[in-house]
């Protein structure tokens, strides 16, 4: 960085420092509320995270009628569940079959279904993640351990605009006498991301 | 990497493996939990647009945004706003120090899980009908006379077909620019890897879904 440039350096070691004094001045100025900076935190750390989601799956795993509104019309289906809000307000909800297989993706940011999923994780704002996607799927899912039959067709879906997607994983073999509650067990972040498949009881 | 879009990088190799983090946490440092919920509660201020957020993030040196992890970016996207819209001053951020009376934050504590759960929805009921009908073929425009800076570079001229039409969304060529949000229509359109990739890429059973907004597509 030049000399003379204005903009902190912000590779400096004490980040920690530099955003304590930059939150101070905010909530000196009146700009910003701290304990309201705090519920936000609290929000994507303690109550909005893959468990939304994955009530979600289970609950479209047990009910067609609900999985036929979900996949029909994402934002409404998953407000019946008390989930709705930022980052998923335009929610598409793609089904994986047999033949089928989604991966949701953002090439160009990190965009993500924070309502159900929470804020993503490091690996998906990464470039080996956003650059290796869209051209090689099945190296990416072999980074993730997953492999597909070989005539399992796969469908990329890069969050290019304000529409977030949620992969709707195959309900495992063998799980018909599970409860939603112990069928969401078997769904994690990754399955619902699409780089894996829901787990086995 | 595009030197003038670094984050543009669907299709581009030699970033090596996915490697995820085991029971990684939401934030990994106390700053990036401070900074996370600054940018969200900053922007109740309402003096930039989500488009222009992103367009700070996605403007800086190519150098710099590949040095700086997510959370440095979003701060230094932050720390440009808020100096751009004169919430604060250069020299109150080199001293900590308020300068002048302070004001009201729009965003208090009670009203954080109400705005979460609402949202911003970017879609606007304008009846502009669309322009292209569900399975026609059009082609992603090629670096033109504007930014297109929803469109990625390895969908540039390559021919997709219309799947869906998701209604009319905010337009962010022109949002992030304050030059209004132009909703206009959008579309999933779905490319085939035979038409975006070579060689073993160019797999049959594998294809990309695009949202893509009406000016950024032309009739193939």
């Amino acid at each position: 960085m030049a000399h003379d440039d204005p903009e902190p350096d912000l590779t400096a070691l004490h980040l920690g420092q530099r955003v304590d004094q930059l939150e101070t001045l905010l909530v000196d100025k009146g700009l910003v509320d701290r304990a309201a900076l705090d519920a936000i935190v609290d929000v994507y750390e303690n109550e909005v995270g893959p468990r939304n989601g994955a009530k979600v799956v289970a609950r479209a795993w047990t009910d067609p009628a609900y999985k036929q509104r979900l996949l029909a019309d994402g934002p409404a289906a998953i407000a019946e569940l008390g989930f709705a809000g930022r980052q998923s307000e335009h929610l598409v909800v793609v089904e994986n079959g047999p033949k089928v297989h989604n991966l949701i993706v953002c090439t160009l940011c990190s965009c993500y279904p924070w309502a159900l999923l929470g804020l993503p994780p490091v690996w998906y704002k990464s470039a080996p993640y956003r650059s290796r996607a869209v051209i090689d799927p099945r190296g990416v899912l072999a980074d993730f351990g997953t492999v597909l039959d070989e005539d399992v067709e796969i469908r990329v879906w890069d969050s290019s605009a304000e529409i977030r997607y949620l992969v709707l994983p195959e309900r495992p073999a063998e799980t018909a006498g599970l409860s939603e509650d112990q069928l969401a067990d078997l769904v994690s972040r990754d399955a619902m991301i699409g780089v894996a498949k829901a787990s086995n009881p | 990497m595009s030197e003038e879009r670094p984050h543009d990088m669907g299709g581009m190799s030699g970033f090596g493996p996915v490697i995820a983090e085991a029971n990684e946490p939401v934030f990994h440092d106390r700053w990036e939990q401070r900074v996370f919920a600054m940018v969200l509660a900053m922007a109740a201020w309402r003096k930039w647009t989500l488009d222009a957020s992103r367009f700070n993030r996605e403007s800086l040196p190519a150098d710099m945004y590949k040095a700086l992890s997510y959370y440095q970016i979003w701060l230094a996207a932050l720390v440009t706003q808020m100096l751009d819209a004169k919430l604060i001053n250069p020299q109150e951020l080199e001293t900590g120090q308020a300068d002048g009376p302070p004001a009201t934050p729009p965003l208090t504590a009670d009203r954080v899980r109400g705005a979460l759960s609402r949202g911003g929805p970017s879609s606007r009921d304008t009846g502009r009908k669309p322009a292209f009908a569900i399975g026609q073929k059009v082609c992603a425009r090629r670096f033109g006379e504007t930014l297109e800076m929803r469109l990625p570079e390895y969908a540039r001229g390559r021919t997709g077909v219309i799947e869906q039409f998701h209604g009319n969304h905010v337009y962010p060529d022109t949002n992030a620019f304050d030059l209004g949000e132009n909703p206009q229509p959008l579309y999933g359109v779905r490319f085939a890897a035979t038409d975006l990739w070579w060689g073993k890429q160019a797999d049959p059973r594998h294809s990309v879904r695009l949202d893509l907004w009406e000016d950024y597509l032309e009739p193939a």
